[in-house]
């Protein structure tokens, strides 16, 4: 069994970490809602590393279609990365609660749904790899993106306690906790450099991290203590602040 | 966030277009003049900067490839490492390939760009089969020698005047190893240098390295470095993890005297006149590219590289004359790279033609572009041209005495309405 699932796979993360399996050996199914738009990417890949590469159609927000979903896929993958987020508009998001819903289904429920049924079917097999994209803005809430922030918080929590179930099935759950990357979802703001990773990094590092079966993983490296400092902060002296 | 060019200089203001699909681009030059197509940012100088900057290096997708002719078919933001990491290991190799292979495929056609193989394999244009360019008036025609030779002529070497190219075919090479058989020759003076590219013209990859400071009768002394692959069955091509500089040096660290140390401790490191090593790829084409951000060693003020080419005839006179020059000035130089090049294309404005290139590079510094304006009359009197890729500073008179066809480049310009619609800082103050 050689492929790996990738969600969200229109996502600039999903395609550069789709890039570096297929580099290293593995076949590819890339889910995402109209899939077909991502042929040309796929054909790059195959192109670039002679692997196969099925695209597949998934609504992340279509729950009920789920299992279906997983069912119809023939070899059943050897490892599945989700890289499904959406950052939406954090004061539309308190106005709205349509736009706030959308955020948490998006980053949580949805996830939860999918992970759920691969989870069980991976738990079955005693064999498998579950990698989650979640984000650094899940370790304190910001009133910037906090709705974002809460979302990715509840996948850090589900995440944790998947790998704690899956530990004694041999299945292994990687949590991804990127900082700011260069990507589509960020354009347009101004990030510090030295503390921006490029898509194709933080593909390298979940790689690298997801093959030594480490837990958790910060992308670039120094979120970690970045992170550190930040959930250190008093909170009477937190909430105060603008960061 | 505003792009700038390999050599830190000059620096300005820009806006930067990226674009998806045809449509997305074609609106931006409906919409816009002043544009300029930008890859990875590896020309030196201003080639590649305007107020508008199209963006190209994400349309980066490999489309199609036929393994029985080495027809490879990519989008032009397509690294030229990406395809050696993909393809080395089946046995192909780029037919031509410059000295770093961090440049996307249309910045290679941009610049028409040349290799250690000139002599023997010519310019890019001469692998590519037919590329796909968007025109000033948003029409997207495939170009290729034959169908559509003035547009051809015109892009090849037209640093992106021309449009903005899409996607390229272009033919590889077959090889049976990663590994090259390399030959140093160690020589004492010009005179020496040229003698040794004549007798090793036969073989396929060669370049010197020169001693820029040398004094004297030591002038032109050069370690020439020849070579071809072998023929052992090993592909196994790895990337090699890249060091990086941090940050940008402090601009005294690079002097006269750090250079002479360091030509001192190159030169001085090969022992005998002639020796024979074996080398990877990526150590024989593209020493550089194992340091990442190797261009701040020369400090947040920039650098230049100020590369010329005279023909056959007189490039000893010429070169004797220029290598005095800069060694009376001073002015180091850690990277000087000379190399026999052969016959020239028809392209209006590619660089190589039969004779002597040299490539300096230089921190921007109070008095340098004195000097280098004395060189560009050493270079004119010799009947030499300058390289675009590199300038960030070559007067309109002194360009234009190097390209005889560049009337015919600006009248097709004129006549198809690219004039206005694609500039750089460049061909603004050459008048292109």
């Amino acid at each position: 069994m050689s492929y790996i699932l990738i969600i969200g796979a229109k996502s600039d993360i999903a395609k550069a970490t789709a890039r570096e399996y297929a580099k290293n050996g593995y076949n590819l199914y890339l889910a995402a809602r109209n899939s077909n738009e991502l042929q040309e990417f796929a054909d790059d890949i195959t192109v670039r590393t002679q692997r196969t590469v099925n695209l597949v159609e998934l609504d992340i927000l279509d729950y009920k279609s789920h299992q279906e979903f997983y069912n119809k896929l023939d070899e059943k993958p050897l490892g599945v990365i989700s890289a499904i987020g959406y950052l939406g508009e954090q004061e539309k998001a308190q106005a709205d609660f349509t736009e706030a819903k959308q955020i948490m289904d998006t980053n949580y429920t949805g996830v939860v749904s999918l992970f759920n049924i691969i989870a069980n079917d991976f738990e079955k097999r005693k064999s498998g790899f579950i990698v989650g994209i979640s984000s650094v803005a899940g370790d304190r809430g910001r009133k910037s993106n906090y709705i974002y922030g809460s979302a990715k918080a509840a996948l850090t929590a589900y995440l944790s306690g998947l790998r704690n179930r899956l530990y004694d099935a041999q299945v292994h759950v990687m949590t991804v906790k990127p900082g700011f990357v260069a990507t589509k979802m960020t354009e347009g703001m101004d990030l510090p450099e030295k503390l921006t990773a490029q898509p194709e990094e933080v593909a390298k590092d979940i790689y690298k991290a997801q093959q030594k079966g480490k837990n958790v993983l910060y992308t670039k490296w120094m979120w970690r203590w970045v992170m550190k400092v930040i959930t250190m902060i008093p909170e009477w002296k937190f909430k105060r602040m603008s960061i | 966030m505003s792009l700038m060019s390999w050599g830190m200089y000059p620096k300005i203001k820009n806006t930067v277009f990226k674009f998806d699909k045809k449509k997305t681009l074609r609106k931006i030059i409906n919409e816009h003049d002043k544009l300029i197509p930008y890859g990875n940012g590896r020309s030196y100088g201003d080639s590649a900067l305007s107020s508008n900057i199209i963006h190209a290096r994400p349309k980066d997708c490999f489309i199609d490839f036929n393994g029985e002719t080495g027809l490879l078919h990519v989008q032009t933001g397509v690294l030229l490492s990406e395809i050696l990491e993909s393809f080395v290991p089946r046995g192909w190799f780029l037919k031509v390939t410059p000295g770093t292979k961090l440049i996307t495929v249309g910045g290679a056609i941009a610049s028409d760009i040349h290799g250690k193989n000139h002599h023997v394999e010519g310019c890019f244009s001469e692998c590519i089969k037919e590329f796909k360019i968007m025109l000033a008036d948003g029409e997207v025609v495939i170009c290729s020698k034959e169908a559509t030779p003035e547009l051809f002529k015109a892009t090849c070497g037209g640093q992106g005047l021309t449009g903005i190219i899409l996607d390229a075919k272009i033919y590889l090479k077959k090889i049976n190893s990663q590994y090259i058989d390399q030959t140093t020759i160690k020589t004492k003076n010009l005179k020496e240098t040229f003698e040794a590219f004549e007798e090793y013209q036969d073989k396929p990859y060669s370049v010197a390295w020169i001693d820029c400071l040398a004094k004297g009768s030591k002038i032109g002394k050069c370690l020439l470095m020849v070579g071809d692959f072998r023929d052992d069955g090993k592909l196994d091509y790895k990337v090699k993890k890249q060091k990086s500089i941090p940050f940008n040096f402090p601009s005294f660290a690079l002097n006269n005297w750090s250079v002479r140390v360091f030509n001192w401790l190159y030169y001085g490191k090969v022992k005998q006149s002639i020796s024979k090593q074996t080398v990877d790829i990526d150590t024989f084409f593209y020493p550089l590219d194992t340091i990442g951000h190797w261009n701040r060693i020369y400090g947040k003020n920039g650098f230049t590289q100020y590369q010329f080419i005279l023909p056959k005839e007189s490039s000893y006179e010429g070169l004797e004359e220029i290598l005095t020059a800069i060694s009376k000035s001073g002015k180091g130089s850690f990277l000087a790279v000379l190399k026999l090049y052969g016959k020239a294309n028809d392209n209006y404005l590619s660089f190589p033609m039969e004779g002597y290139s040299l490539a300096l590079d230089f921190k921007i510094e109070k008095g340098l572009f004195n000097l280098l304006d004395k060189l560009d009359e050493i270079v004119v009197k010799y009947k030499g041209r300058i390289y675009l890729a590199k300038d960030a500073r070559v007067s309109k008179e002194v360009f234009e005495k190097g390209y005889p066809q560049i009337e015919t480049f600006r009248q097709y310009r004129k006549e198809n309405k690219m004039d206005n619609k694609f500039q750089s800082l460049q061909s603004k103050r050459v008048g292109i």
